[in-house]
């Protein structure tokens, strides 16, 4: 498996071949609270980088989940629509949303490393 | 304008509250467990709640200050015993609500307990009613704790020896460390609980004190979700100054002596309302699923003609389920109506429903 990436907006990609498994960061889970809600998108569907590609709702508030690269929907996580506590639990593991079948590896060059996320998270969140 | 700190601020902030602003003040959402688990605290256990940026006004007065507030509220005044509290609304002729309040009989004349965003505009409104004949102090010295929940009466007790013998919707003065305290059996979350009114310099040891018999500190959060599965109105949410009690679901609040000679402000609407029926109703939904309707989502019947709109939704942690309430077109009012809510360009499922979606637990005839 490929190092794991960062987006913008706080969404992991990891690499295995040419599909991607995306979720959102532990460091996204806290700012969001307590998650009641996701929705995901059609397995089959195309999904553009950056474009929305799912939701998560807390307590508090509705927000929407991007993708950080192109391509089509090939698997997603039902297990984290029937109990979305899950992904307070283990963001950057088992709650994962979706996988998709990438068209353009090149996509993944714009993303952050550990690192660099940590230091964007560290400073957007002050 | 800078913002407001309540007299619990830093005891907020060393229990490691995310902050908001509310109604010009610095307040918490949540501490560091988070909305659910707060929730759920406050139903099994006993949380605080600082809710010192409400008003306590306190309205000085003898026989004729009931009268002259028989003529603004819709209360039976002169029949309240003292120590007695009535849930109430402040009123324009049209019956639309400036606010929704609590009033209590105390020795002095009233306390009324006014929301934060509301209270400044509510004292002038009634400084204007009432004129100068009685002495009115919107009260910044003292701060107002709420102790919410199952275990709140022993634990308040134990340091307020007598509080478990007021009934629900009673208060009282208390002597508790040299320091005077009205202290109501009330509330804003469904569960058995007090409101205590105490001086800005004793919050912050009063409140460590109840910490330590075992209570916890709660964030308005929470607070949203304890009081929306108790079904209870929010205001500038369920109610604002176009919505009417009778639109609101409210009439129980409206003294039933009062409707038949009217003679408070807004009194005629309410009564035509009373008779004829008000065009939309606040109402409780339950959507299908685990889907949330926030505020403003549209609601729909089966052939796409548009019947409301929700007022607040949210998840609610006891009910382990998305509620909602709003308002919607009277025909569709009926309980197990089935409705749509449009959310992110799709129609919904749901269904109207009774309120509490909660089941109150309030606690009377203890005396």
């Amino acid at each position: 498996m490929s190092e794991v990436k960062f987006s913008k907006e706080h969404e992991w990609i990891t690499l295995e071949g040419d599909v991607a498994t995306i979720g959102i960061t532990k460091h996204a889970t806290e700012m969001l609270g307590d998650i009641v809600f996701a929705e995901l998108p059609e397995k089959g569907s195309s999904v553009e980088k950056d474009g929305t590609a799912g939701v998560v709702e807390s307590t508090k508030a509705a927000s929407d989940v991007y993708t950080p690269v192109s391509g089509e929907v090939v698997d997603t996580n039902q297990s984290i629509v029937d109990d979305p506590a899950k992904i307070n639990e283990d963001p950057e593991g088992g709650a994962w949303f979706f996988k998709l079948k990438i068209k353009d590896t090149s996509e993944l060059d714009t993303l952050m490393n550990k690192e660099e996320y940590d230091k964007f998270a560290k400073e957007t969140s002050s | 304008m800078e913002i407001k700190k309540t007299s619990l601020n830093k005891l907020h902030q060393s229990n490691n509250a995310k902050f908001v602003e509310f109604a010009g003040y610095e307040m918490p959402i949540q501490y560091s467990k988070g909305i659910i688990e707060e929730h759920k605290f406050t139903r099994s256990n006993s949380g605080i709640f600082d809710v010192s940026h409400m008003g306590q006004l306190f309205i000085h007065g003898d026989e004729s200050l009931t009268e002259e507030l028989e003529k603004i509220f819709p209360l039976d005044l002169k029949n309240l015993k003292q120590n007695c509290s009535k849930y109430s609304f402040l009123m324009n002729e049209d019956a639309g609500i400036y606010d929704d309040l609590i009033i209590t009989k105390i020795e002095e004349g009233y306390l009324i307990i006014l929301n934060a965003a509301c209270k400044n505009k509510d004292f002038d409104i009634l400084s204007n009613l009432l004129g100068s004949k009685f002495k009115m102090n919107l009260d910044n010295n003292r701060s107002l704790i709420a102790i919410q929940g199952p275990k709140s009466v022993e634990i308040l007790n134990s340091i307020i020896n007598g509080v478990d013998q007021l009934n629900f919707m009673t208060g009282n003065w208390f002597d508790s460390d040299n320091e005077k305290l009205f202290v109501t059996r009330s509330g804003y979350t469904g569960e058995d609980g007090f409101e205590i009114s105490i001086s800005n310099d004793k919050a912050e040891k009063f409140v460590k004190n109840l910490i330590e018999k075992g209570a916890q500190l709660i964030g308005l959060g929470a607070r949203d979700t304890l009081r929306l599965e108790a079904g209870l109105c929010l205001y500038g949410h369920e109610l604002d100054i176009n919505k009417t009690p009778v639109e609101a679901n409210l009439r129980w609040a409206i003294s039933k002596s009062r409707l038949s000679n009217g003679g408070f402000i807004g009194s005629k609407k309410i009564m035509n309302q009373m008779q004829d029926g008000a065009r939309q109703i606040r109402v409780g939904i339950k959507p299908e699923g685990r889907l949330i309707a926030r505020e403003k989502t549209k609601i729909f019947n089966d052939t796409d003609k548009q019947i409301g709109e929700i007022t607040s939704g949210t998840f609610g942690p006891s009910v382990n389920g998305p509620i909602a309430m709003g308002y919607v077109d009277k025909e569709f009012s009926k309980v197990h109506t089935k409705i749509l809510l449009e959310v992110r360009g799709k129609k919904y499922p749901a269904n109207i429903c009774t309120l509490p979606f909660y089941k109150k637990s309030y606690v009377k005839g203890v005396n």
